[in-house]
This record gives structure tokens, C-alpha cells and sequence, in this order.
């Protein structure tokens, strides 16, 4: 098992950041996956790093958590990019932040292309008005178009973009279409005039179906919302053809060479599910991936000493705490002594065998290992009491309050490598299914992301080569 | 007591897992319970390994003591043309309406249908009663979108009731509009004791209840025990070091002299638990945050292994002890 885990992960190519991040012919960095696996953190840590190693960065947030955009010096919500202060600018790159408003993004593709007097019927209308602001692909539109704009701006060296907390992690690439669809589409025309569609010679079932449809959609919708409907359509109408453009534009933008998709994930089930389906739509579609994100990667210093064997000698040492009087030192007994769960290896020994396959694990592996589990959490109920006689601390043999710190610290071992064995399984298999992408492993950090310094350790992190040590 | 349970959270902390234990939970006693999905992902269907849920209400497990759970995935195309058939007998001019694109129009573009389709298919099950008057759910779980849009899919309705002044979709919202934010109705936030989701519950909560809409409780989902807090690593801290190494090498883990297999552990091992201790009070601080907000909370632990059908029940289990949801 762990020889086969070890081929596996020698198999996936290392997702170098720095050299993505560093190139030139990068131009646009989409940061994409399921909602909580840290997207939009990586993308502001990105934009931190991609900066501060010379480049001209903007990243565009979509729905930030408020803490994220204080990190960054964004307080508001703000269609403008703002300049991050506090970016490191020796390299000779800047940072600026930007979270995206959809109403007043669409608001300004109207007034871009409708005179004032239209600009102002459109605006005023109460459907457009519910559409700007509520509608399920307005946001992913409203994204990709902005994304469109700074690429189009021309201001900036690179554009760094994480996407909406959609239903599905791939409705952005989908929305922009669904509405450039709808937007030049049939039914448009046929709210517009039923009887220009219909009248045509050859289309009397159509006809029938039409006058039908107009007369339903009335009474479902009550005359006045399609009123509106029909109101906003004609003034949108010199419009819709821009929007199909502008639409395929950006999709054309997100297939060029300067793109590159990022595909976040944690190491859990679902989200690399999540990534695994992504990563197979994006080549689908022929955008350009740039690699796999994987977030919160928890590792050990001592993954040597396997869960099973931690939590057997953990419980060994609890059973010799529990044999003895708590305020009695202890002598220094071999825990073969204290019971039958530990008729193991002698104490002290430096030449004993080396955790792990060398060893023989039967002795210290009773049947008691899994109960072990149960007790553990039970002695957690009253957390980790530092009560156990401190006292004896000072003393050279290993006091019972040692014995029970040495038991907790192995407890908590064989958690940390249970964790770590579940990551590397959900990610072995994401790694069998797509061999050829590139991945990178974001140490998992105690705390959340609140400031630069955050978003720089988070950078760190991301560029580190596998199997280098981390801070 | 409500009927409609809505469970909502942050991305990421499992409420679809949440939703069908508490629908597992609401079964007891030979009730029977209705889970639906309104977000096409199909969670539930890998939650509980069955294959790919249809537009039908299908038993996908007994709970113990005879209960069932039945499950819904909510397509609000199917809902409309449903609605369209049961209102209008419109099955042809549906099927006209599709390829026109007027369906699809309905179902993803129009502000707010979408959502008005989906929360009310989910009312008309709470409210839908047998002959004999009874009703047929006792109870009907939603596993609903993510926190931050919450409110506004629920309260979509309030919208569309007023973009359309007058006309069924507006009677239909204001029927649906009526059920959410009745005593009936009950929304659940799942959260992770993490700053992010702690911070977007509460949110939610404020939004929610400036909306009307009535709030249940929080599950604080996820709980890990802490083995191990501050107090012991100042005792760790404070030279019991060479009593640690001693330990370990008598519970037959190598050598407990400097350079030791077993000295060699300390320093890792103490820095994971500076790791773990550093966590636990992260997660004191967000756990006080939520008590604040004065709602009844829930705990539901980690399943190291994720979550199995087994784990699922014990989940179950788990809420039912904790008191009546």
C-alpha cells in the first residue's frame, strides 16, 4: 500500500507557480473550483506573490469573504481596482484589488451602447432592474465581461480572476452563452412580434402554437410584467447582437494561449470530484490548464511512526498511568511489566528496529488498537487536563503526567496520520484519472488568512517544490 | 413544530450531509420524511449510494423504528411544465414553448422563476395531504444553496410577487411566500468552527431575519476532540522533555537518550501539538461567536473516514440525542 501510494504521487507532475506566474505570455490566471476549498484566498495570495516578484497584477474577487478583502485593503464593494498598499515593489510590480459590482457592470455596457435617452428607459425598467441585480448567471456574465474589459484595458501585466460561488463550479463557463443565447434568441423575437415569426407562409402549426404562447404567457406572467418584458426587449434590441459578440469574445479570450485555469480543490471526496469533472469540461472546451490546487494539505514531521503503532503505544501508556497511584513517581518499568497489550521491544535501546514496515508490528498491534480510538476521544471530553501532577516534572523517569503527555502527543499523532493517509487517498485517485496534471500542495495553516503576511505565507506555500521542507 | 426544514451553509461544510441526517433523524418512530435537492448536483443520491435521483419522490431509506425517508431532486424545468400541465393542460404548447426556448428563458434567465419553481414544489409537498386528510410528510428537508445566497432564494418570491403585480405567478409566489416565512418553516446553518463560516452564519442570520424568515438552529458540523490544549504543552514546555522521550521509549517506541529514535519523535510531536493547541482556542473563540448568537446549536463530530451510509445513521443518531431540531 504505502509502496504503491509513494508511485502514485512520484507520477503527478509538480505544478511549478512560480514559473506560471513569472512568464511573460501569462496574461490571465482563472482560479476555479467548488465553493470552501479557498479559491478566492488563492487568488488574492497569487496576485500577493505574482506582484511582489515584479508583475502588474489585478485581481478580480468575486464574492470575497469581508476578511479576505480587509487583508487586501478592499472594504467596500467597488467596480474600480484599487491599489493594494503594503505590496513589496522593489521587483517593480503592483497590486491592485477590485470586487465586482454586476448591476453597475451591466449598467455601464448599456450606457457604453445605448444613447442617453434609451440608456435611461433600460435602466428604469423594472425587469432589467431585476435581471442586472438577481438573475442565476447574471454574476458569471457579469464576471466574465469585466474580465474582458481588463484584458481589453490593456493596463495591466496580469489578470488574476477567481470565479462565482456557483451552483455548479462550471456555470460561469456556460452562463455567458445561456444569456447571449436568450438575449438574440428566438423567444425574444416572438415577444417582440408573434405575428412577424409566425405569419410566415409554411408555419401555421407554429402560428397556432405561437398566438397560444403569447396568450399563456400573459396570463402566467399578468400583463404587466410582460409589459416589461417586452418594453425592455425593444430597447435592448440594437444591443443583443454586441452581447452574442461580446460573449463569444470572452470565451475566445478564455481558450488563447495567455490563459491559464487553475483548478482549486481540498484533499476531501467531493471537492476533488468536483475538480476531477472540471478538469475533464475544461479540456472538453479546450481552455488551456494550467494545473491542480490542492488546498490544505496536512503533513507530519514524524510520518514515520504509523497511526497504529502511535495509538498502540499510546494506550500502553495509559494503562501503565492507570496501574499505578498518580502521586507515586513511578519507577521506570518496562511497559512489558505494567499488561499483555505491550510485551514489546525494550526500552532505550538505540539499535531497536525503525518504526514502520521494518518493524514487527504484531506485539505492539493488539486487538485493543481500535479500542484505543474509543478511549482517546473519551479522555478528550476533558481537555487534556494539565492538572496531571506537574509536579513531577523534574524527574528523570517518566512520571505519570509525562506518561500522560506522551499519550496525548501519540493520540494526536495517529490523528494527524490518519488525515494525512485519507489525503493521499482522495488524491491518488484524482491523480490516477488525470496523470497529466500538474499539481501543487498548499501546506494546510492552523489559522484563517486575515492580512498580506497571510496572504504571502499562503504564496510560499503554493511555489514550494514537493518534499521541500516548509516553515 | 416545523415542517419545513431548509439547511443551509457555507460551501464546504457539509450540509447536504447535515440535510439527510436530519431527514434520517425526522424519521423516527414510523414518521415519514421528505429530502429534496433543488441544486442538481445529485448529492444526495452519492450520499446514500443509489443511482442518479429522478424528477420523483422515491423511498431511499428506512429509519429505525419504520420511518422513511423519501428523496426529490427538485428540476425546475420539470416543475414548470408540470405546473403547466396541472394549471393550464398545456402539454403540447410545452413542449412548443421548449423549443422556442421559452422553458429554458423561464427556468435560468427570468429573475427569480427559477427559485419561485423550486421553493414551490418544496411547499406543495409540506402542504400536500392524503384522503384521509393526514398529512403526507411530517416532515419535508431541503438541502437548499450556500449561505450567502440563502435569503435571497428564499425570498425570491417577494420579488417576483412584486416585478408581477398581478397573475398566477404572482399568486403562486405570495402562496409560497406565506409557508417560508410561517412558523412552519425553519432554517438551519451549517458551519465548521472556522472563522469564514462562522462569520458567514452569523451574516446569514442577520440577513434572514431582516427578511422575516424564521431561523432554526446551528450545526456546528465537523467537531474534533481536542486531545491535547495549552496547559499541557506549558507542562511540555516547562522540561518534561526528557520525562517524555522516557515515556515513549517504554511504551516501546526506541530510544529515549538525545539522538534516540524515541527523542527524535519530541520535536515533531510537540509541534503538532502547538499546531493542534492553536486550533483548539481558534476554535473556542468561534465557538463562543456562535452561542452568542442565542440559537440552539448542534454538534455533529468528524467522520475521519468521510461520510458512509453507516456514518450517516450514527450522524442521525447523533442529532436526535441532541434534542428536538
Amino acid at each position: 500500500m504505502t509502496s504503491d501510494v509513494m508511485t502514485l504521487t512520484a507520477s503527478a507532475p509538480w505544478l511549478e507557480v512560480d514559473a506560471l506566474i513569472d512568464d511573460p505570455g501569462t496574461r490571465i490566471v482563472v482560479c476555479c473550483g467548488a465553493g470552501g476549498v479557498g479559491k478566492t484566498t488563492t487568488a488574492a495570495a497569487l496576485g500577493v506573490r505574482a506582484a511582489e516578484r515584479g508583475r502588474k497584477v489585478v485581481v478580480l474577487t468575486i464574492d470575497p469573504a469581508r476578511r479576505l478583502a480587509q487583508s487586501m485593503g478592499i472594504s467596500e464593494l467597488d467596480n474600480v481596482p484599487r491599489q493594494v498598499k503594503g505590496v513589496d515593489e522593489a521587483a517593480g510590480g503592483e497590486l491592485h484589488a477590485m470586487m465586482l459590482d454586476m448591476k453597475r457592470t451591466f449598467d455601464e455596457i448599456v450606457e457604453g451602447h445605448a444613447d442617453a435617452e434609451r440608456a435611461r428607459a433600460i435602466l428604469e425598467n423594472p425587469f432589467y432592474q431585476s435581471l442586472s441585480a438577481g438573475f442565476a448567471g447574471t454574476q458569471e456574465y457579469m464576471a466574465m465581461e469585466k474580465l474582458g474589459q481588463l484584458r481589453a484595458g490593456d493596463a495591466w501585466d496580469l489578470i488574476v480572476v477567481d470565479t462565482p460561488p456557483s451552483r455548479s463550479a462550471l456555470d460561469f463557463l456556460d452562463a455567458p452563452k445561456r444569456l447571449g443565447s436568450f438575449l438574440d434568441g428566438k423567444f425574444i423575437r416572438v415577444l417582440m412580434a408573434p405575428a412577424k415569426v409566425g405569419g410566415r407562409a409554411g408555419m401555421k402549426f407554429l402560428n397556432v402554437g405561437m398566438s397560444m404562447m403569447t396568450g399563456t404567457l400573459s396570463k402566467l406572467m399578468g400583463g404587466q410584467l410582460l409589459r416589461d418584458v417586452q418594453t425592455f426587449v425593444a430597447a435592448m434590441d440594437t444591443m443583443f447582437g454586441g452581447f452574442r459578440t461580446r460573449a463569444d469574445a470572452t470565451y475566445r479570450l478564455l481558450q488563447a494561449p495567455g490563459t491559464a485555469f487553475l483548478v482549486v480543490a481540498a484533499p476531501e471526496r467531493d471537492a476533488l470530484r468536483e475538480a476531477a469533472y472540471f478538469v475533464e469540461r475544461l479540456a472538453a472546451e479546450q481552455m488551456p490548464l494550467a494545473g491542480l490546487v490542492l488546498n490544505r494539505v496536512h503533513g507530519s514531521g514524524a510520518d514515520q511512526l504509523s497511526a497504529e503503532r502511535a495509538l498502540a503505544a499510546a494506550e500502553a501508556l495509559t494503562e501503565s498511568c492507570a496501574d499505578r497511584p498518580a502521586e507515586e513517581p513511578g519507577p521506570a518499568t518496562g511497559g512489558a511489566a505494567d499488561g499483555g497489550a505491550v510485551d514489546a521491544s525494550p526500552d532505550g535501546d538505540p539499535n531497536s528496529p525503525p518504526y514502520g514496515a521494518g518493524s514487527p508490528p504484531a506485539e505492539n498491534l493488539g486487538p485493543d488498537g481500535i479500542v484505543d480510538l474509543a478511549a482517546g476521544k473519551t479522555g478528550s471530553r476533558t481537555p487534556g487536563g494539565p492538572s496531571p501532577a506537574a509536579a513531577a516534572e523534574h524527574t528523570a523517569s517518566p512520571s505519570t503526567s509525562a506518561a500522560h503527555l506522551a499519550a496525548g502527543l501519540l493520540r494526536l499523532h495517529a490523528e494527524r496520520m490518519q488525515v494525512l493517509a485519507r489525503e493521499r487517498r482522495t488524491r491518488d485517485r484524482f491523480t490516477a484519472l488525470h496523470p497529466e496534471v500538474p499539481v501543487a500542495e498548499v501546506a494546510a495553516l492552523p489559522g484563517d488568512v486575515h492580512d498580506l503576511a497571510g496572504l504571502r505565507a499562503i504564496g510560499d506555500r503554493l511555489a514550494l517544490r514537493p518534499g521541500e521542507a516548509d516553515g | 413544530m416545523s415542517r419545513l426544514h431548509v439547511v443551509s451553509g457555507k460551501g464546504g461544510t457539509g450540509k447536504t450531509t447535515v440535510a439527510a441526517a436530519l431527514a434520517l433523524a425526522l424519521a423516527t418512530e414510523g414518521r415519514r420524511t421528505l429530502l429534496v435537492e433543488v441544486e442538481g448536483r445529485q448529492g444526495i443520491a452519492q450520499l446514500f449510494e443509489t443511482e442518479a435521483l429522478p424528477y420523483e419522490e422515491r423511498k431511499i431509506a428506512v429509519a429505525p423504528g419504520g420511518g422513511e425517508v423519501h428523496a426529490l431532486a427538485i428540476d425546475a424545468e420539470r416543475a414548470l411544465l408540470d405546473y403547466l400541465q396541472m394549471f393550464y393542460k398545456l402539454g403540447g404548447a410545452g413542449r412548443a414553448l421548449k423549443k422556442l426556448g421559452a422553458i429554458d428563458f423561464a427556468t435560468t434567465i427570468a429573475p427569480g422563476l427559477r427559485d419561485v419553481l423550486l421553493t414551490g414544489k418544496a411547499c406543495e409537498a409540506v402542504r400536500r395531504k392524503d384522503k384521509s386528510g393526514a398529512f403526507v410528510y411530517d416532515a419535508v428537508v431541503m438541502d437548499a444553496p450556500p449561505t450567502g445566497r440563502i435569503t435571497r432564494f428564499l425570498n425570491v418570491n417577494d420579488e417576483v410577487a412584486g416585478l408581477a403585480k398581478i397573475g398566477p405567478i404572482h399568486n403562486q409566489a405570495q402562496a409560497v411566500m406565506r409557508v417560508l416565512k410561517s412558523p412552519e418553516t425553519a432554517v438551519h446553518l451549517v458551519t465548521l468552527l472556522e472563522e469564514m463560516p462562522v462569520q458567514e452564519t452569523a451574516d446569514g442570520i442577520a440577513e434572514l431575519r431582516a427578511a422575516g424568515i424564521p431561523v432554526g438552529g446551528v450545526v456546528i458540523n465537523m467537531t474534533r476532540p481536542a486531545l491535547l490544549d495549552n496547559g499541557d504543552l506549558e507542562v511540555a514546555a516547562r522540561g518534561a522533555r526528557a520525562g517524555i522521550a522516557k515515556a515513549l521509549s517504554q511504551a516501546g517506541l526506541g530510544g529515549a537518550r538525545r539522538g534516540g529514535l524515541a527523542e527524535r519523535l519530541i520535536d515533531p510531536l510537540l509541534e503538532q501539538a502547538r499546531e493542534h493547541a492553536e486550533r483548539v482556542e481558534l476554535e473556542r473563540a468561534q465557538y463562543a461567536e456562535l452561542t452568542a448568537l442565542g440559537l440552539p446549536t448542534y454538534e455533529l463530530g468528524l467522520l475521519p473516514e468521510g461520510v458512509d451510509l453507516a456514518g450517516l445513521y450514527g450522524l442521525a443518531r447523533d442529532l436526535r440525542r441532541q434534542g428536538p431540531i
